[in-house]
């Protein structure tokens, strides 16, 4: 397993207890379109993945991040 | 009678413009949920006017004399007769307005006299006066922390200070609510040399609960922050001299700037900020939110100082609110009301309903009853809640908070939400 593919399983696993839709989670679901998360749920999860990975993940950057994809590659880099 | 008339900007567009998308498009949700609420025939608890203005708790509204449970006069300055004789002074003496910023021709002597009172009522060396407590925290949280600059906020701030973050080009964190351990983490995760504003409050105005000012500055110095702590709710009620909740957790001498509001607590409107700081001065100069702007008209200056210097003396009035919010905190809940807090902590009792179309069917009876109270929702609420809050004043007497358990015990048995 790739860093890359043990960091989107730890991100599917964080997101579980936020997806009460149960969404099928893929590189491209989107936390404001498909998981239909508001700003408060956003708020919760990326804490969570904050403190999962260590890391901080500004509100800025938040800003840039649409789909599951991107949040891993961002935590991929944040990491560094 | 011709047809041109009602035909709309938007029709004419259509028919002979470019086609672009709707800008109120993107509302239409909102929309269509404040529609489908209305419909139902309830009034719109956004949409109050207030006829007459009778006392502090007091007021008019359709013709009916109502008891006000919901203004932020948590000290029931706005009719003082100190306060109101110094404001016609200044009216009649420097005119309406100053028609002018602050660093041009906007600084009268009160507006110098305004911010002296606010150096006595904190003990701090500088006071800046801004035109609104928005704009106090818009204008120093974006010009104190900029690009490369961290501003680590909690997750329940208000409005005022996100959009001061949105409009500065600082790096924003925010912590869980009132979580001191998730500050320090997220703290610790910083780079050591980046400059860091820390930015709390010391009462959340939504859900009333006070801050633990005293862990989180500790903290916030341990890592070499600057600490900002709004105190809009707390002002002339919480601390020996009314000067907050840093000062009753005994930390207001760690805090580098205390942001504040006069519509509150001071009974009028404009902003502030007080601090120690020995550079506070030049932030006049490079505050957009302070600089590009009318500065506070006289009247409301003068009314600003007189209010200030009466509420460093305010000791009876402060016991008087305690025992209100205690009363009407322990009243409600012997009801069978929720409430967002075990204890009450501050003026502020937020009492939790289950769902949009109940709280607004209790605010309405409420209002009936004759009783104002404000209705929140979300995003104003955290974390999906709809409340009823309720802020109470110095001036309610005893007897007023009895009448008010009578009016929330009558309107909960009538929609329900309460057995």
């Amino acid at each position: 397993m790739t860093d890359r593919t043990a960091t989107f399983e730890k991100v599917k696993g964080l997101i579980e207890p936020f997806n009460e839709k149960g969404v099928d989670l893929k590189e491209e679901t989107t936390f404001v379109g498909d998981l239909e998360w508001d700003s408060l749920t956003v708020m919760d999860f990326v804490a969570s993945v904050e403190d999962e990975f260590d890391i901080i993940i500004t509100m800025n950057q938040q800003a840039e991040i649409e789909t599951v994809g991107q949040l891993v590659d961002a935590v991929g880099e944040l990491q560094q | 009678m011709s047809m041109a008339g009602s035909q709309t900007a938007a029709d004419v567009l259509a028919a002979d413009g470019p086609q672009s998308r709707d800008l109120f498009e993107k509302f239409e949700p909102l929309i269509q949920e404040r529609d489908r609420l209305l419909g139902t025939g309830v009034r719109d608890p956004f949409a109050i006017v207030m006829d007459e203005v009778k006392s502090p708790t007091e007021a008019v509204i359709q013709g009916k004399d109502t008891i006000l449970l919901g203004t932020y006069n948590y000290m029931g300055m706005t009719f003082d007769p100190d306060v109101i004789q110094a404001g016609v002074d200044a009216l009649k003496e420097f005119g309406s307005g100053t028609t002018g910023s602050r660093v041009l021709n906007g600084t009268y002597v009160g507006h110098k006299d305004v911010e002296a009172a606010l150096c006595e009522f904190y003990g701090m060396g500088h006071a800046m006066v801004f035109s609104t407590g928005y704009q106090a925290n818009l204008g120093i949280v974006s010009t104190l922390a900029g690009k490369g600059d961290y501003v680590i906020l909690d997750a329940d701030s208000h409005a005022s200070i996100y959009d001061g973050c949105f409009l500065g080009n600082a790096d924003i964190v925010r912590f869980r609510h009132n979580n001191v351990e998730d500050l320090e983490k997220r703290l610790g995760r910083l780079p050591p040399e980046a400059g860091k504003l820390v930015v709390l409050e010391g009462v959340y105005s939504m859900l009333g609960d006070i801050a633990p000012l005293d862990k989180m500055v500790t903290v916030a110095k341990k890592f070499g922050a600057m600490v900002l702590v709004d105190e809009a709710h707390s002002m002339g009620f919480f601390g020996e001299h009314g000067r907050g909740v840093a000062e009753a957790q005994g930390v207001l001498d760690q805090v580098d700037f205390v942001i504040g509001t006069f519509s509150k607590s001071v009974g009028t409107v404009g902003g502030f900020c007080v601090s120690n700081h020995p550079k506070t001065e030049f932030l006049r100069l490079v505050c957009r939110p302070y600089t590009f702007t009318a500065s506070l008209p006289p009247s409301v200056v003068a009314t600003a100082a007189t209010s200030i210097r009466k509420l460093m003396h305010a000791g009876n009035k402060r016991a008087h609110l305690w025992e209100n919010s205690k009363r009407l905190h322990k009243g409600l809940r012997d009801l069978g009301f929720r409430l967002a807090t075990e204890e009450p902590e501050s003026a502020i009792l937020a009492v939790l309903l289950d769902d949009q179309e109940q709280a607004v069917r209790m605010w309405q009876a409420l209002l009936e009853e004759g009783l104002y109270v404000n209705m929140a929702r979300p995003p104003a609420t955290p974390a999906g809640i709809y409340l009823l809050r309720c802020s109470l004043c110095a001036e309610h007497s005893a007897e007023q908070v009895e009448q008010i358990l009578g009016m929330f015990e009558s309107a909960g048995k009538a929609t329900g939400a309460i057995g």
